[in-house]
C-alpha cells in the first residue's frame, strides 16, 4: 500500500497520481498469479444466505466470489443486455427459463436452489396471532405486500389472501414494496403494521409477532439458480454453481428459512 | 396510464408551488442577509442536490412513521404515518426539489444588487412593497426557471417515492414508479413509451430555461 501515498522523488508533484497508478500496477504484475474470479446476480431476498455461503466457499477455495443484488427483474434485464454475470439466483424459476429461451444460460444446468417461505409478520410484539386472525379482524391501515408483478412472494401473499377470502377486503389497505426488500422495510419501520415478507427476513429478527402462512396456500415459492454461458468456462464460476448444491450449502440455507428439494 | 400522468402533474404542481411560497422568501433572505447562518442554510438546502435519494428517502420513511418525531403531531390529525399518501409524498417532493426553487431565485437576487433596492426605499418604498414591486418582479427570470426546475424535478422524482410511497395507485403511484414496473414486467413496449415521453419533456424543461435565462440575463442554473 506504501507506493499509493509515498511516489518515490523521481515522481514530480503533479504526476503523483499517475506515478502512483503505474506503481500499483507494476506491483500487481509482479505477484502471483490470481485465483479465479466469478460474478454471482442474486435475488435481494437471499442476501444474507448467499454472503454466507460465500464466505464459506472462500474460505475452502483460493477463488473469488462477487455478488451483486437487485430484484430478479432488474436482474434478467442486466443479464439479457450483456451484464458480465456468471450465475443467476433467482427469486423465481420463470426468469431463469426466460433466461434458458434466450439462450443466455448454459443447457440443463437450472436447478432449484432453495424454496421460499411466506410469513405474515409486524414489528410488534403480539401485533398477529399464531393463527393469522389479525387479518380477519383488519384493526390495521396497511398491510405491506411486495409488488405482485415482479416480486414472486408478492404473488405468494395475493394467492394466499385469496385463498382465505380475505382478498376483497385487504385489498384497499395493501402498500407495495417494489421488493420484498422494501416489503420488509415497510413493516420494520413501522410505517405498515403489518406485510407479507419471506421467512428468510425474519430468522434475525428478535422481537416482533409472526405467523406462518401454512403452505397449502400458495403455490412453492421455487427460486431457481442457472449457469449463464458467461460462466461456462469459469473455473470459479463452476466452482460455486457445484458447491450450491453442497451439503454444507444446503444447511446453510434451510437455517436461513429457506426449504430446499434435497434437504426439506 | 393516464391515473399515473395525472397524479405526477398534480403532484409536480403543488410542490412548485409550495416552493414558491416557500422558497422565494428563504432564497430572499440567503442572498440579502448578512448573518452567519447565511452559508450552512443554503448548504442545508442544498444538501439533496448531493444526497441518494434513497438516503433522503430512507430518512423521510423513518421520520414519517409511528416511531419518527412526526408521530405525536401525526396522531393529533388521527393518522401513524405520512408514508404512502398522497400529502409524504407532497412533502417529500418539497425538500427534494427545494435546492433547485432556491438556487436560481437567490443568485437572480444577488444580481439585483443594492441599487434599485436604495433607489425604492428613497422613494419611501416599505420593505416588502419594495420587495414585490421591485426585487420579484426584476428577478422574475431566476423565479420562473426555479419554479419549471422544481416541476420537472418532481415529476423526474424517482428514489424518494419508491421509498416512502408503497405503489398506492391514483395515491403515490407515480409516472417514474410505473415505468419502473414496466421495466421490471418485462413490458418494455410500453417502458419505452413513457420514457420517450420523459425525455422529450425534459429536453422541452431544460431548452425552456436556458431560454429563460438568455431572455431575462440572469445566469443560467
Amino acid at each position: 500500500m506504501s507506493v499509493f501515498f509515498w511516489p518515490p522523488a523521481t515522481c514530480g508533484f503533479y504526476r503523483r497520481y499517475y506515478c502512483a497508478v503505474a506503481l500499483a500496477f507494476s506491483a500487481m504484475a509482479s505477484a502471483p498469479v490470481m485465483a479465479a474470479e466469478a460474478s454471482v446476480a442474486v435475488a435481494a431476498n437471499f442476501t444474507a444466505a448467499a454472503q454466507e455461503i460465500v464466505d464459506l466457499f472462500q474460505t475452502q477455495t483460493s477463488h473469488v466470489v462477487n455478488l451483486s443484488f437487485g430484484s430478479s427483474g432488474q436482474l434478467y434485464a442486466q443479464i439479457t443486455q450483456g451484464a458480465p454475470f456468471d450465475i443467476l439466483l433467482s427469486a423465481d424459476a420463470i426468469r431463469p427459463k426466460q433466461v434458458e429461451r434466450d439462450g443466455l444460460a448454459v443447457p440443463d444446468t437450472r436447478f432449484t436452489y432453495a424454496i421460499g417461505k411466506l410469513v405474515l409478520w409486524s414489528a410488534k410484539p403480539g401485533f398477529v396471532d399464531a393463527q393469522g386472525g389479525v387479518l380477519q379482524q383488519g384493526n390495521f391501515t396497511h398491510l405491506a405486500i411486495a409488488n405482485p408483478a415482479t416480486a414472486p412472494y408478492g404473488a405468494a401473499a395475493i394467492e394466499s389472501l385469496k385463498a382465505l377470502g380475505l382478498y376483497e377486503q385487504t385489498a384497499p389497505r395493501f402498500v407495495q414494496g417494489e421488493s420484498i426488500t422494501q416489503t420488509f422495510q415497510f413493516v420494520a419501520s413501522g410505517n405498515a403494521q403489518l406485510g407479507f415478507v419471506a421467512l428468510s427476513q425474519i430468522t434475525d429478527e428478535t422481537g416482533g409477532s409472526h405467523w406462518k402462512v401454512p403452505e397449502n396456500l400458495y403455490a412453492p415459492i421455487l427460486q431457481d439458480a442457472v449457469l449463464l454461458k458467461t460462466g461456462a468456462q469459469n473455473e470459479a464460476a463452476k466452482a460455486f454453481f457445484a458447491f450450491l448444491k453442497s451439503p454444507q450449502a444446503v444447511h446453510i440455507i434451510t437455517q436461513h428459512g429457506y426449504a430446499t428439494v434435497t434437504g426439506k | 396510464m393516464w391515473q399515473t400522468i395525472w397524479l405526477t402533474l398534480q403532484l409536480a404542481a403543488l410542490t412548485t408551488l409550495i416552493l414558491v411560497v416557500v422558497g422565494v422568501p428563504l432564497a430572499w433572505w440567503l442572498a440579502r442577509s448578512r448573518s452567519m447562518w447565511v452559508e450552512p442554510l443554503a448548504a442545508l438546502v442544498a444538501l439533496p442536490v448531493v444526497l441518494p435519494p434513497t438516503v433522503l428517502g430512507f430518512y423521510l420513511l423513518v421520520a414519517m412513521g409511528p416511531n419518527g418525531p412526526l408521530a405525536p403531531l401525526l396522531q393529533m390529525f388521527g393518522m401513524r404515518t405520512l408514508a404512502f399518501s398522497f400529502e409524504g409524498l407532497v412533502i417529500g417532493s418539497v425538500i427534494y426539489s427545494l435546492p433547485f426553487m432556491v438556487q436560481p431565485v437567490r443568485n437572480a437576487f444577488q444580481l439585483i444588487g443594492d441599487g434599485p433596492l436604495e433607489a425604492a426605499a428613497t422613494l419611501r418604498a416599505s420593505p416588502l412593497d419594495a420587495f414585490f414591486s421591485v426585487a420579484a418582479p426584476l428577478a422574475r427570470g431566476g423565479i420562473l426557471s426555479g419554479a419549471i426546475l422544481s416541476f420537472a424535478h418532481t415529476v423526474g422524482e424517482f428514489g424518494v417515492v419508491l421509498m416512502i410511497g408503497g405503489n398506492i395507485p391514483g395515491e403515490t403511484k407515480v409516472l417514474s414508479i410505473t415505468i419502473f414496473d414496466y421495466v421490471e414486467t418485462m413490458q418494455w413496449g410500453a417502458a419505452h413509451a413513457l420514457s420517450a415521453g420523459m425525455l422529450v419533456f425534459a429536453f422541452v424543461v431544460i431548452l425552456a430555461t436556458m431560454l429563460i435565462a438568455r431572455r431575462t440575463g440572469t445566469p443560467q442554473p
